[in-house]
C-alpha cells in the first residue's frame, strides 16, 4: 500500500520535474519570453490602430449609405460603398492582408505593421460600417422630422439627434466587433509579422515543443477577451441605466 | 398679397406613387388664426399640415409662407421652418437629451442664442405648462401628457410665428388629453398663429376661429367652427359630424 503511493509521489515529483524543465526551456532559456511578449505588443499595435481606421471609415460608409437611403442621393458614393463592402465582407481576411502587403505595397518597402494596420482597418470598417448602418436606421423617423421640424439641415439633424442615439445602440455590437478583431489579427504571420501568435510558433520551432508555447499564446488572447467582454458587458449595464 | 396672409397655398397635391393624398388644395392662414382642420382618417389632412413646412414635398402646386414660395427649391427651406413650430402625434422628443437640452438644442443651435439665455426662456415656457421641476428628467420618464406638454414649448422656445399640430392628442391616453388640450388653449388665448390636425371636435369647435374640413384630398367646407358644426352644409361633412358628434 504504501509503496503504491510511494511510487505515485516519485511519478508526481518527475511529471513536475518535466514541467518544470518545459517551461524553461520554452520560456526563460535564451529569453524565449520576449517572443510572446513583443508580439502582444505588437498584436495590441495592430488592433488598436486598425481599431481607429474602422471607426472612421465604417462611419464614413455608413453615413454614405443610409444618405443614400432616406434622400437618395450620394449615388456615386454609395456605388463605391456597395462595391467596397462586396469585397471586404466577400473575401478572407487573409487573402486581403496578403493582397495588401504583397500586391499593393508590393514596389515600396513598407513596415509589416503599417501594412497589417491597414489591411485589418480596412476588413473591419466594412463590419464596422454595416453595423453603424443599422443603428442609424433603427432611430426612428420622427426624430429626423422633429430635428427638420426645428429647422435643422439634414446634416446637422444626424449630427446631433441621430448619430448619438444610433452610436448608443450599436456601441455593444461595435465592442464585439472590436474584440472579433483582436483575434483576427493572428493571421498576420502570413506576412512573417511577428505577433503573438507568431511569437508562440517561433518558440514551437526552436523547442520543437508544441504544447507549451501554443497554450501560453491561446491563454493570453482569452484573458484579453475575457476581460474586454466584461468591459462590454458593464457598458451595456450603464447605457441602460441612462435615461432611466 | 395681403399682409394678413401667413400661409397662401395654392393648388397643392400629393401623390404617394399612385395614391392621391392631397387633390389640389387651396387655403390662406392668417396671422392669428386658430386653423383647426378636421375630417375622417385618410382625408388628407395631417398631409396637408406636414406639406405647410415641406416635411412631406408637394407633387404640385404651391407653398408661401410670409409671402416666400417656399415650394422653390431654391429657398433655404431650413430658415422657413425655424419659424413654423411642430407637434407631432407621437411627441418626438429627443430621448438622449434631457426636457432643458431638448428645449435649447434648437435656439442654442440655431438661433444662436447664448446658452444662459436659452435656458432662461426655456424655463419661462417650462412654467408655463406646470414643468418646471421636470427640465432634467429624461423623456422615458415622462407621461404621455407631459411628453407632449414638453414638445410644444420645445417648439415654442424657437419662437415660431406658426405652430403646426399634428393630431397632438391622438397618441394620449384619455386622461391626458385635456392638460394638453389645456395647454394649447392658452397658446391660442396668446394670440399665435395656430393649424391644428385633430379629432378632438369639443376643443375644434370652442378654441378655433377658422375650421377646415377636409375628405379624400380635398378642402370641402371652410367656415367659423361654430357655424361648421351647426350648419353643415355639403352631405359629407354632415355625414362626418353625424359619426364623430
Amino acid at each position: 500500500m504504501a509503496d503504491w503511493i510511494e511510487q505515485l509521489k516519485l511519478n508526481f515529483i518527475d511529471w513536475f520535474e518535466l514541467i518544470q524543465a518545459k517551461f524553461i526551456n520554452n520560456f526563460i532559456t535564451d529569453n524565449r519570453w520576449k517572443y510572446l511578449w513583443d508580439g502582444l505588443g505588437v498584436t495590441i499595435k495592430v488592433t488598436f490602430f486598425a481599431v481607429l481606421i474602422g471607426i472612421v471609415l465604417g462611419f464614413t460608409i455608413a453615413l454614405i449609405r443610409s444618405t443614400h437611403d432616406k434622400t437618395g442621393k450620394l449615388k456615386f458614393l454609395n456605388w463605391f460603398s456597395q462595391v467596397y463592402l462586396t469585397v471586404i465582407r466577400g473575401t478572407p481576411v487573409v487573402v486581403q492582408l496578403l493582397i495588401i502587403y504583397f500586391v499593393i505595397f508590393a514596389s515600396v518597402n513598407i513596415n509589416k505593421v503599417v501594412a497589417a494596420i491597414i489591411a485589418f482597418g480596412i476588413n473591419s470598417g466594412a463590419y464596422v460600417a454595416e453595423i453603424v448602418r443599422s443603428g442609424i436606421m433603427s432611430v426612428d423617423e420622427g426624430q429626423t422630422e422633429a430635428g427638420r421640424s426645428l429647422g435643422f439641415t439634414y446634416a446637422q439633424t444626424m449630427w446631433y439627434i441621430v448619430i448619438p442615439q444610433a452610436f448608443k445602440n450599436v456601441l455593444p455590437a461595435l465592442a464585439n466587433e472590436f474584440i472579433v478583431l483582436l483575434k483576427e489579427t493572428s493571421v498576420s504571420g502570413y506576412i512573417a509579422l511577428q505577433d503573438l501568435t507568431k511569437g508562440g510558433d517561433i518558440i514551437r520551432g526552436r523547442t520543437y515543443d508544441a504544447l507549451m508555447p501554443l497554450l501560453a499564446v491561446a491563454l493570453i488572447y482569452l484573458i484579453m477577451v475575457v476581460f474586454l467582454t466584461k468591459g462590454v458587458t458593464i457598458m451595456e449595464r450603464r447605457l441602460r441605466n441612462s435615461e432611466r | 398679397m395681403n399682409d394678413d396672409v401667413l400661409i397662401r397655398v395654392e393648388n397643392l397635391q400629393k401623390y404617394f406613387g399612385e395614391q392621391k393624398a392631397l387633390d389640389g388644395v387651396d387655403a390662406e392662414i392668417r396671422k392669428g388664426d386658430v386653423a383647426v382642420v378636421i375630417g375622417p382618417s385618410g382625408s388628407g389632412k395631417s398631409t396637408f399640415l406636414r406639406c405647410l413646412n415641406l416635411l412631406e414635398v408637394p407633387t404640385g402646386g404651391k407653398v408661401f409662407f410670409e409671402n416666400v414660395d417656399i415650394t422653390n427649391p431654391k429657398v433655404d427651406i431650413n430658415k422657413h421652418r425655424q419659424k413654423m413650430g411642430m407637434v407631432f402625434q407621437q411627441f418626438n422628443l429627443f430621448p438622449h437629451m434631457t426636457v432643458l437640452d431638448n428645449m435649447i438644442l434648437g435656439p442654442v443651435k440655431l438661433l444662436k442664442l447664448p446658452k444662459e439665455k436659452a435656458i432662461d426662456n426655456a424655463r419661462v415656457l417650462l412654467e408655463r405648462v406646470g414643468l418646471a421641476d421636470r427640465k432634467d428628467a429624461y423623456p422615458s420618464q415622462l407621461s404621455g401628457g407631459q411628453k407632449q406638454r414638453i414638445a410644444i414649448v420645445r417648439a415654442l422656445c424657437m419662437e415660431p410665428d406658426v405652430m403646426l399640430f399634428d393630431e397632438p392628442t391622438s397618441a394620449l391616453d384619455p386622461e391626458m388629453v385635456g392638460e394638453v388640450l389645456d395647454v394649447m388653449r392658452n397658446l391660442a388665448q396668446s394670440g399665435i398663429t395656430m393649424v391644428v390636425v385633430t379629432h378632438e371636435m369639443g376643443f375644434a369647435r370652442e378654441v378655433g376661429t377658422r375650421a377646415i374640413f377636409m375628405d379624400e384630398g380635398k378642402i370641402i367646407e371652410e367656415n367659423t367652427p361654430k357655424e361648421l358644426f351647426n350648419n353643415p352644409k355639403s352631405p359629407r361633412l354632415h355625414s362626418f359630424l353625424a359619426k364623430v358628434l
